[in-house]
């Protein structure tokens, strides 16, 4: 009883806040508050605001190139550094889990720092590698285990019998770590689609993300779209993490 | 017999991993078409070895010659050599025909020759019919055959087996050996085995090479091996054995436990002390009249084919394997024929 209780609450002081927030996305008057009736009133603003259509593109545009590349810069690394010494090793890995550790506006400003020292213009381009940056260390960390985890001999084998080291790793090594690398790529996309503090130091030139601009609308004062685009994103995040499961059940089955 | 014609040559081989010497100054020469057993404990450079042959490793020192060509050179994957894994390293994300085709796929040959040579291969380690199995659902034993299935295709001249079968039950053990022997006959290429099972590389080799510490300690026939240990060191490793401290006085002759025996050894300086070696099924337990030497059975132990017995003379321990079991606390005679007595240097206490 006490048990199920403790949950209980748990559960709704994680979800209510998530939970009310799409309630009141769908009401009729400006309310936070009081219900009043059920509205697409927040949406059809919503999808009417040209800002909120730009940032949502380069949001979205933003993660689909971070992911694709910070996933592939990743893998390799993951790759090379399992091959160093062991005294190597150890070295790589404390240097690639100092950027997780490390407080993210410190990461914001320096980065920030750097691009303004190459005298670099702030928009999507800084914006883009900079989130590129912050996700490979997460794709390092995702698909090293599993490499450790392969029979040391694999590569060898696929050697052995005539591949060279590059065909050993595409055509084994790469086919064997692909759970991995498939977690490694899904924690890149969703650090990359709620990125805030990262991308509100390091955009420009009219170039924002969700978060800046629902960050710039909370400070206009609150209005209801913000409801109505906060429960979309949970729903495309829900979406994603629902697909990933699905395919990690049937691969776990098969 | 075999053909005497060098393949693989190794000269002065010498490898260190960060200090420590594991192979030092290997010397060694691989015939074609032989069976060649590296054989030692864990740890005395056996497998690196064969990890130099197979391209894994490069020498720190010295050289490899394959067919005249110097071997370091070449990088694993053109090496016209193939390797057995000890874990057998089968690729799990490919079923067993691919596995086997892996090689071949590499090379672009087409599907029709690839498929009857996998074929082929699967009948040769007597698989058929298992094309489509994924490679989790095989026995160790089945596993076993397909790495060496795959390794097979590429019809390299020498075929490199890293403990291949540490994995398997003794009775599987004991028909894989058959079968690989077979299969070295029927394909008439170069076997190099790796193994710490002396019975294994007695079972199956041309030649044992015994390794210790990174040095050859003796390389022959397993005959040889068995019955003309260089030193203690193979006495001990390749079966059990008696050491006995003795002299020779003179070509022929041996003396330990206060006898002079008749022997087949000569060449020795007058008078040098040697190590005597007897082996436990050569010596025989008589009345205590007709031994040449006498002892105390202290233990007897049933061993299935044979008992194990312990006889003291004086206050050393010899080790008699015998059909017919003593008592204990007996006095009995002991003896052993001058063929059966082995002389080697003396090795030190």
């Amino acid at each position: 009883m006490v048990k199920k209780l403790y949950l209980g609450l748990l559960f709704f002081f994680l979800y209510a806040p998530i939970i009310v927030l799409m309630v009141f996305s769908f009401n009729e008057s400006r309310s936070g508050t009081v219900w009043t009736g059920f509205s697409l009133t927040w949406y059809e603003e919503l999808f009417r605001d040209r800002r909120m259509q730009d940032a949502f593109r380069y949001t979205l545009l933003v993660a689909v190139i971070s992911t694709a590349v910070s996933t592939f810069i990743g893998t390799f690394t993951a790759i090379g550094i399992q091959k160093l010494r062991p005294k190597w090793q150890a070295f790589a890995l404390n240097v690639n889990y100092f950027p997780v550790i490390n407080p993210e506006i410190v990461t914001a400003i320096s980065l920030m720092m750097l691009y303004r020292s190459l005298r670099l213009d702030f928009g999507f381009a800084t914006m883009l590698m900079s989130h590129i940056m912050f996700s490979i260390p997460y794709v390092i960390l995702a698909v090293l285990p599993r490499l450790y985890a392969l029979d040391k001999n694999l590569a060898e084998a696929a050697q052995d019998l005539g591949a060279t080291p590059w065909q050993a790793i595409v055509k084994v090594i790469i086919p064997q770590i692909r759970p991995s690398i498939f977690t490694g790529a899904l924690m890149a996309f969703t650090m990359s689609l709620d990125d805030f503090v990262i991308s509100f130091f390091n955009s420009g030139g009219g170039v924002t993300n969700l978060s800046i601009e629902i960050y710039a609308m909370a400070r206009r004062g609150i209005r209801p779209t913000v409801n109505a685009l906060a429960t979309l994103m949970v729903a495309v995040i829900f979406t994603v993490v629902l697909i990933a499961n699905r395919i990690s059940i049937r691969k776990a089955k098969s | 017999m075999l053909q005497k014609k060098p393949l693989i040559t190794i000269r002065n081989l010498t490898k260190e991993f960060d200090g420590e010497v594991v192979l030092k100054g290997i010397d060694l020469t691989i015939h074609q078409n032989e069976f060649v057993t590296l054989l030692g404990p864990s740890g005395c450079g056996k497998t690196t070895l064969l990890r130099i042959l197979g391209g894994f490793e490069q020498p720190s020192d010295g050289e490899v010659r394959f067919e005249g060509i110097d071997l370091t050179q070449i990088p694993a994957y053109k090496r016209e050599v193939n390797t057995v894994f000890q874990k057998y390293a089968l690729f799990p994300h490919l079923d067993v025909y691919e596995n086997i085709a892996f090689g071949l796929r590499l090379k672009k040959v087409p599907e029709a020759a690839i498929m009857e040579k996998v074929n082929r291969m699967l009948s040769l380690v007597k698989l058929d019919g298992f094309q489509k199995r994924s490679i989790t659902s095989l026995s160790g034993g089945q596993q076993q055959r397909i790495a060496i299935a795959r390794a097979l295709i590429n019809q390299p001249k020498v075929l490199l087996l890293d403990e291949p079968l540490g994995a398997l039950d003794l009775k599987l053990r004991q028909e894989m050996q058959y079968e690989l022997k077979e299969m070295q006959k029927e394909l008439g290429i170069t076997f190099i085995f790796v193994t710490h099972d002396q019975e294994e590389a007695l079972t199956m080799s041309d030649t044992i090479v015994v390794l210790n510490e990174g040095q050859i300690q003796q390389k022959g026939c397993p005959v040889d091996i068995y019955n003309e240990p260089n030193n203690r060191f193979v006495a001990n490793f390749i079966g059990e054995s008696n050491i006995v401290p003795g002299v020779m006085p003179m070509d022929l002759r041996v003396a330990f436990e206060g006898q002079t025996f008749h022997c087949v050894d000569r060449g020795f300086r007058q008078n040098e002390e040697v190590d005597v070696v007897i082996r436990p099924e050569d010596l025989q337990i008589v009345p205590e009249r007709e031994g040449a030497f006498t002892g105390v059975v202290d233990s007897v132990i049933f061993k299935g084919v044979h008992y194990e017995i312990l006889v003291m003379v004086g206050d050393r321990e010899y080790v008699v394997h015998a059909t017919k079991s003593a008592s204990i606390g007996s006095k009995v005679g002991l003896f052993v024929s001058p063929e059966d007595i082995h002389v080697m240097k003396w090795g030190g206490a």
